[in-house]
């Protein structure tokens, strides 16, 4: 009793030997072979176990729709669980083993499992598992659950990913067209040609690894020759032919997602070739030629390994030249079984037909009659029998009151025919529900209200030559659409059968108990369907998560139909009373790093580099993530800690004189006759009045009131400004100007453009700071006090002639400049402003010392200014003008911004000098340490200035409602309780007097 | 993939775009009082249907387009320049939307 | 109704599964009800249920347009957690975690709350200090919450990306006492609980219109006919506009997108915890189900939709996501996207308060975040409704809050809905 690989026919090259290995055990196979082919001719019988109760899975289909034979292909870092060994090409060296199973597959303790079944019907673990059993006692918290949930995950699952990071690599690529043609069938193939031959831009896309679909199952020269002869006329055509490819999903606008599997059907991948491709293609118009699948029907032990459906037993014989069988059983409710019928019979089998039909036509009396097949009417499958593969089947006879057990026939092969169903899957992801075609037992889709057609069997049409025709129409209908001619083509009706289909889903006898099993893969009988009903669980999207029918890898292509059947039976109602479910993308599974395309590793996201990047890594610095930028943290000197770094850069900076990269602030030119009107609209202070050459710092809010973003604007003429703003909000803030000019007010005359690339800039800051750019600029004179004050701005050029525009401005609150030169000028410009500060015994100084310096100083940044804070609450109320309307003036004053108690910016230090504490620490009183506390730290340093660590934060009314109070700051998660005072936020040089040097 | 019919660049894909806001919104004045203000900033009609909304070429012309979608079939019905300006030279010059 | 057990299953298993009845009832809807609730969702539901259970309210109905349970209770990624900072939102998180560590045995229906610790990773000494602030507020307001340093994480768990991330992670803060539970399950818990107290389910009743009288509403026009009502709530996350709409009252702080989420194959146990990253503009969560399959989910569409079918551009961005934290997952296969339609409110929180009509309230705007407040939405929903007034802890997620100018903005991104995702 068993298979065997035919001598000749099928479409495999017998002059080649393929090597693979199944659990470690060497086998052979050809080119051309799957792997559940070469499986099949080498008489394994046994491939995994399914979810619930480890029952043996053998081969169920020749296709997408594999419920059984899941494997797990390769090992280590590439071992790729849940693959379906009926879409798996051989290749020399390829390893699979089973799944889900221990110590096998063949012989799994898991079935143990099976022996409880009855226990374990659909939905049992909600109402159990809560305490202890057996009435849930000692049922508190979820202790309990979590003990038995360790084992229920566990035994769930299906085959184990590996936690290597996966090595290969993969392309995401975009393409047009103007016409997808998806799958390439008898449908496909015409509708392409008619499209390519009326010029048109045409994609045909199958997910096989050869054209053809249905017709490499066939044993007809006469079709052979016809396919061969199409595709050529394809290739002539310019057809973009894409195989090993499936459309994925089709999303709005004639998107649809593609997966080209590039490299999985090769034993030895060339390096430069990515593993898979993720298309994202835009097609005018498409043409869904999808095919049908073939269903089954639900009777005892349905799910047996030799069991599987008719088309598949056809496809391994004519395709694979495998004869699953030599005593085969094939039952069906439709004609489509005949023909293979007759095909394995003369391929050498014993083959009987089982029609649950009791008349049938004479052609097909004849079929079977001259193909010698065993035919009986009124006949179906009651119960398979066998211990790991099927060896018998009980035969029911349909009588007045129904199936009843009849007789019993030896096979070791039953292939099963309960209908077909249209692959409707690409048209559900456009939200269109399918129709329920009554005539055909099958689910069709309607019209589709978008450029997309269905042909073919997809389209409920069965005969072969009226797919063809099918395909010339629907190849017709999308050149008109696409604005060319062609001669209309009527399209086939549905239907294609001389007699009618019996509408069989399940094959039951009350006086026997019998498990049927609906999904295969989770194990859903088709008691648990009646069981779902009994309990109220009868829509369609209730009835699938209760039983998790159809929620399993194969997306319920096996067993949706006859759950939906056997639902509408319980209820009383037709089919598609019960509803359908949506099917969702992607139609078979998707490895998730073929999304993702290239961005990955460090490829995530963009790096920014400001132009000093590289000279600063000269220098010494330390980088650090800001945001997408890399800025210099520190330049640590031989054997500094950071600490030590900072704290000389900062000594050094405020003793002479020290540089820092700050070109990583956004740079926005703005630049019109209304340029100033604009920003003083924009803007919480005044800005009307700014002279020409001066700068100001301008602090901007939202509509609602809340500070957005801090910045200083110069300004160079009339009608010129540079305006900057912090790193982090750069990009925002020029999406919000331009919003404001197209959106809000398009008769301001302004024009603003992003100058973040084009400018480089550095800080000069300290006492020397003057002095070393009098060395630097060509015209010393235009440095002086008078000539350029505090705020004061300038054009000039640095020496060699390099343009620089210079602003007396300080973040630091030293006396300062920033200038900014042309971004390829840095490397030039830092050169300059080096040498001369190394005159000085001066320093370069980065983020860590920035911060240190501006904690002192009390100034704000956005550790501060986090989306939720008021201008008041940061301390910058002053900078609100009382004489203008703003941006955010009328919202600003809503009551709850106003009161008296809200948190104010403040400045912390601990009690203790000695002490330490942290950024994300709770300000609590000291006598009440928990709940939402009084305020927060927001920023530490160890303060150079003052030798002991320092704050700011926000306080509930500010340091005046805590004068002389200890408050604490709380840190459980890290330190714990420290004592602290709450101080005015300006730490250092409180009168900003250095600043004006 | 929706794809807007950009009228400076032509037909592209909307993840070039970044999402704005609802477009029937009329911003009061400054001065104006606190009460339109909220209601500007705050209050929506989001209906189920067509409706208009901007959306920022970002990774193009970087203008502001205002779009007629319908928020269910995210069918586009027009697409133009918010600005009015910009709108009109467009018309003028016979653009693409 | 029977009570679920271990001893009910192993009888059922001898009776052949023949003991168990209808988990709830499916009434004909009633000309008039005391309480109407629109929307059986999670929330929906979960008010149905305190109404009886804690106020004694017994002639109360859910009107659900589909089939209970289908909107976005049946679609989220299921994650529970209680960390929350902003006031009010921190007290209301916390009491519905607490709601969760008992639902199974409330409800007498295994929700299968997993409390598998939920960890945030962070990749800068910033994003530290701004979770320990976050974390702090959890542990001083009798909650749970810890920061990990990288030796920690490693240790916890071991595949996350630490050699070639684009962001480094320097460490996560966790809360150990959130996690997943079964969203179906809390639905249906909630809907069998409900309905023995005596609620009524009506499904696939449709409401198509709104009665109003001076100032109160009268009625509900319905697909299943007139219903009259003493008090209404809404709870229909996503269309709530739709039905403010239909009761005449105009504008709300809300806008509908959607949210796309992602289950793959179902696998042996990989990931142990919830997984949560969010940086470079980035935002992204995993976790693994009972069943196997890795759940997963990360920005909004960006674009407002009533559509329940997301685009290409957020599955890509997901995927890049996913492999960047768990490098791995590159060879894990996608099963499934979908998504679910949200009410994005103009600060990122919710709304559940008195409205215009005196005798209409509204539960609303829970952005992407809806699931893990299911039980407290229920709880304080169902006091507002029976007492007329709202409990102290939610006395500001109101509608009226904006005119205030309390913002509850946990992520501080300011008066754009679509940036509270």
């Amino acid at each position: 009793m068993s298979a065997r690989r035919q001598t000749s026919g099928g479409r495999i090259d017998r002059e080649q030997h393929i090597r693979f290995t199944w659990d470690g055990r060497p086998m052979q196979g050809y080119p051309g072979d799957s792997l559940a082919s070469a499986l099949l001719a080498a008489n394994e019988k046994v491939l995994g176990r399914s979810f619930k109760y480890h029952r043996p899975r053998g081969v169920m289909s020749a296709g997408v729709e594999e419920s059984g034979a899941m494997v797990t292909v390769g090992s280590g870092v590439r071992r790729d669980p849940n693959v379906k060994a009926t879409m798996q090409e051989l290749y020399p060296g390829l390893a699979a083993s089973g799944q889900n199973a221990w110590p096998s597959v063949r012989f799994d303790l898991g079935a143990v499992n099976g022996l409880f079944s009855r226990f374990f019907a659909a939905g049992f673990y909600y109402k159990t598992f809560m305490g202890i059993p057996p009435f849930e006692w000692f049922s508190k918290g979820t202790g309990l659950w979590m003990k038995y949930e360790k084992i229920i995950r566990r035994a769930a699952g299906m085959g184990e990913a590996s936690r290597l990071p996966d090595p290969d690599v993969y392309d995401h690529a975009h393409a047009f067209c103007d016409l997808l043609v998806v799958g390439s069938g008898p449908a496909g193939l015409q509708a392409a040609l008619t499209a390519a031959q009326a010029g048109f831009e045409v994609w045909l896309v199958e997910q096989d690894c050869e054209l053809g679909g249905e017709l490499l199952s066939r044993a007809d020269d006469r079709l052979e020759r016809q396919r061969v002869e199409l595709v050529a006329e394809l290739e002539k055509a310019g057809v973009r032919i894409m195989t090993r490819t499936t459309v994925f999903g089709l999303y709005d606008y004639g998107t649809a997602g593609l997966l080209e599997r590039v490299t999985d059907h090769l034993a030895k991948p060339p390096a430069y070739l990515p593993r898979q491709r993720f298309w994202t293609l835009r097609a005018r118009h498409t043409i869904v030629a999808s095919g049908a699948l073939e269903r089954g029907i639900a009777f005892g032990n349905n799910d047996l390994p030799g069991v599987m459906n008719v088309s598949a037993g056809r496809s391994y014989l004519n395709r694979y030249a495998v004869l699953g069988g030599e005593q085969i059983v094939v039952a069906t409710n439709n004609d489509s079984a005949y023909a293979a019928a007759a095909e394995l019979a003369g391929a050498g089998a014993r083959v009987s037909l089982l029609d649950a039909r009791a008349n049938i036509d004479g052609s097909l009396l004849e079929i079977a009659g001259d193909a010698g097949v065993s035919l009986h009417t009124a006949a179906a499958p009651l119960d398979a029998t066998g211990s790991a593969a099927i060896s018998g089947l009980e035969v029911a006879a349909a009588s007045a009151s129904g199936w009843r057990s009849e007789s019993r026939i030896a096979c070791d092969l039953l292939l099963v025919s309960g209908g077909w169903s249209p692959v409707v899957h690409l048209a559900s992801h456009r939200g269109v529900k399918p129709v329920w075609n009554a005539d055909n037992a099958c689910f069709v889709t309607p019209e589709i209200g978008e450029p997309i057609q269905v042909a073919g069997s997809a389209a409920g049409i069965w005969n072969t030559d009226a797919c063809f025709d099918s395909g010339a129409a629907a190849g017709v209908q999308a050149v008109k659409a696409l604005g060319g001619k062609a001669r209309a083509k009527s399209m086939p009706a549905i239907g294609g059968w001389s007699n009618p289909i019996l509408p069989v889903y399940e094959i039951r006898d009350p006086a026997r108990k019998t498990k049927a099993i609906v999904d295969p893969q989770h194990d859903v009988t088709a008691d648990d369907i009646r069981l779902a009903h009994r309990e109220g669980f009868v829509s369609v999207e209730h009835l699938k998560r209760y039983t998790t029918l159809g929620m399993a890898t194969d997306g319920g292509k096996v067993g949706n139909i006859i759950g939906l059947a056997l639902m509408a039976e319980a209820l009383g109602v037709d089919i598609p009373a019960v509803g359908t479910t949506t099917f969702r993308p992607p139609y078979t599974p998707v490895a998730i790093g073929a999304l993702k395309g290239r961005n990955v590793g460090e490829h995530f996201r963009p790096l920014r580099r400001t132009p000093m990047h590289d000279w600063n890594l000269a220098q010494g610095a330390t980088m650090t993530m800001a945001g997408l930028w890399h800025r210099p943290w520190y330049f640590a000197r031989a054997g500094e800690t950071i600490s030590e770094a900072y704290v000389r850069e900062t000594g050094t900076t405020r003793a002479t004189v020290g540089l820092c990269d700050v070109t990583s602030l956004g740079k926005i030119a703005v630049q019109g006759p209304d340029a100033t009107e604009f920003l003083n609209r924009i803007y919480s202070n005044p800005f009307a009045k700014l002279p020409i050459g001066k700068a100001r710092y301008g602090i901007m809010l939202r509509d609602d009131g809340i500070v957005m973003d801090d910045g200083t604007t110069w300004r160079l003429s009339e009608s010129d400004y540079f305006m900057t703003t912090t790193t982090a909000h750069a990009g925002k803030v020029m999406v919000w100007l331009e919003e404001l000019l197209q959106t809000r007010w398009p008769d301001l005359r302004v024009h603003v453009t992003s100058v973040s690339e084009q400018w480089a800039g550095s800080a000069v800051a300290g006492p020397s700071s003057r002095a070393v750019l009098e060395a630097c600029v060509e015209d010393p004179s235009v440095m002086g006090n008078e000539v350029f004050p505090f705020m004061g701005v300038i054009e000039t050029t640095l020496n060699g002639g390099i343009p620089c525009r210079i602003a007396r401005i300080s973040f630091s609150g030293e006396m300062a400049y920033e200038a900014y030169v042309p971004a390829d000028y840095t490397g030039a410009m830092m050169d300059l402003l080096w040498n001369e500060a190394q005159k000085h015994d001066g320093c370069l100084y980065g983020l860590e010392a920035l911060g240190a310096m501006r904690i002192e100083k009390g100034h704000v940044t956005g550790a501060e200014l986090d989306g939720r804070v008021s201008i008041d609450d940061a301390g910058l109320g002053k900078m609100a003008a009382e004489n203008k309307s703003f941006i955010g003036s009328a919202m600003r004053n809503r009551p709850e911004l106003l009161r008296e108690d809200r948190p104010r910016l403040v400045g912390i230090k601990p009690v203790d000098r000695g002490e330490k504490f942290n950024a994300g620490a709770i300000l609590c009183a000291a006598d009440k340490v928990s709940g939402m506390g009084e305020g927060w730290i927001t920023a530490v340093t160890h303060s150079p200035a003052l030798g002991h660590w320092i704050g700011l934060g926000f306080v509930s009314g500010g340091h005046q409602a805590w004068e002389g109070t200890t408050l604490v700051a709380a840190d459980p998660v890290r330190k714990g309780n420290i004592d602290v005072e709450v101080v005015s936020p300006h730490m250092y040089d409180p009168g900003g007097e250095r600043m004006h040097g | 993939m929706i794809r807007i019919n950009c009228p400076f660049c032509g037909p592209r894909d909307h993840s070039e775009f970044t999402y704005g806001g609802d477009a029937s919104i009329v911003y009061p004045a400054l001065d104006a009082p606190m009460d339109d203000w909220h209601d500007a900033i705050f209050l929506r009609e989001n209906p189920c249907g067509m409706q208009s909304e901007t959306w920022h070429h970002v990774n193009g012309c970087r203008m502001w387009l205002v779009v007629e979608r319908d928020t269910m079939t995210h069918e586009i019905r027009s697409v133009r320049p918010a600005h009015q300006g910009n709108a009109a030279v467009m018309s003028a010059a016979g653009d693409k939307s | 109704m029977t009570r679920y057990s271990a001893w009910a299953v192993l009888k059922a298993g001898f009776s052949g599964q023949k003991n168990w009845d209808r988990q709830w009832r499916d009434p004909e809807p009633q000309k008039r009800y005391d309480v109407v609730i629109v929307g059986a969702g999670l929330h929906g539901l979960a008010t149905a249920y305190y109404l009886a259970k804690n106020h004694g309210l017994r002639n109360i109905a859910v009107l659900e347009k589909g089939w209970l349970g289908g909107g976005n209770a049946g679609r989220n990624t299921t994650i529970v957690r209680s960390n929350y900072m902003m006031p009010g939102n921190r007290q209301f998180y916390e009491h519905s975690l607490k709601l969760w560590e008992n639902l199974s045995h409330e409800l007498n229906y295994n929700v299968m709350f997993s409390q598998r610790y939920h960890v945030s990773l962070f990749h800068s000494p910033a994003a530290r200090d701004a979770a320990a602030r976050r974390y702090n507020t959890m542990r001083l307001t009798d909650s749970d919450g810890e920061l990990w340093d990288l030796a920690t994480l490693k240790t916890n768990i071991p595949h996350l990306n630490y050699n070639n991330a684009r962001f480094p992670i320097i460490g996560a803060a966790v809360q150990k006492r959130a996690g997943n539970a079964r969203h179906d399950a809390v639905a249906w818990g909630y809907a069998r609980g409900a309905d023995g107290y005596g609620v009524d389910i009506i499904q696939n009743c449709e409401v198509t219109g709104v009665t109003r009288v001076d100032g109160q509403v009268t009625a509900l026009e319905t697909s299943r006919g007139r219903i009259e009502a003493g008090k209404v709530g809404f709870a229909v996350a996503g269309n709530t506009s739709r039905l403010w709409q239909m009761a005449g009252l105009g504008r709300l702080p809300i806008e509908s997108h959607k949210l796309q989420a992602f289950v793959s194959e179902p696998l042996k146990p990989l990931l142990d915890h919830v997984v949560v990253f969010g940086v470079g503009g980035a935002h992204f969560y995993i976790s693994q189900s009972d069943k196997g399959g890795m759940v997963f989910g990360g920005d909004l569409d960006w674009y407002k939709s009533y559509a329940q079918r997301g685009n290409l551009p957020i599955v890509q961005d997901v995927a890049e996501c996913a492999t960047s934290i768990l490098p791995c997952l590159g060879r894990v296969r996608l099963l499934r996207h979908w998504s679910g339609v949200m009410d994005m409110s103009m600060d990122g929180s919710a709304f559940i308060c008195k409205t215009p009509l005196d005798n209409l309230y509204l539960n609303a705007g829970w952005n992407y975040g809806g699931f893990k407040a299911s039980p407290a939405s229920g709880w304080y929903f169902a006091d507002l409704i029976a007492n007329d007034r709202p409990d102290p802890v939610i006395a500001n997620l109101d509608l009226d809050r904006f005119r205030r100018g309390v913002i509850i903005d946990e992520r501080g991104a300011g008066p754009d809905p679509k940036l509270h995702g």
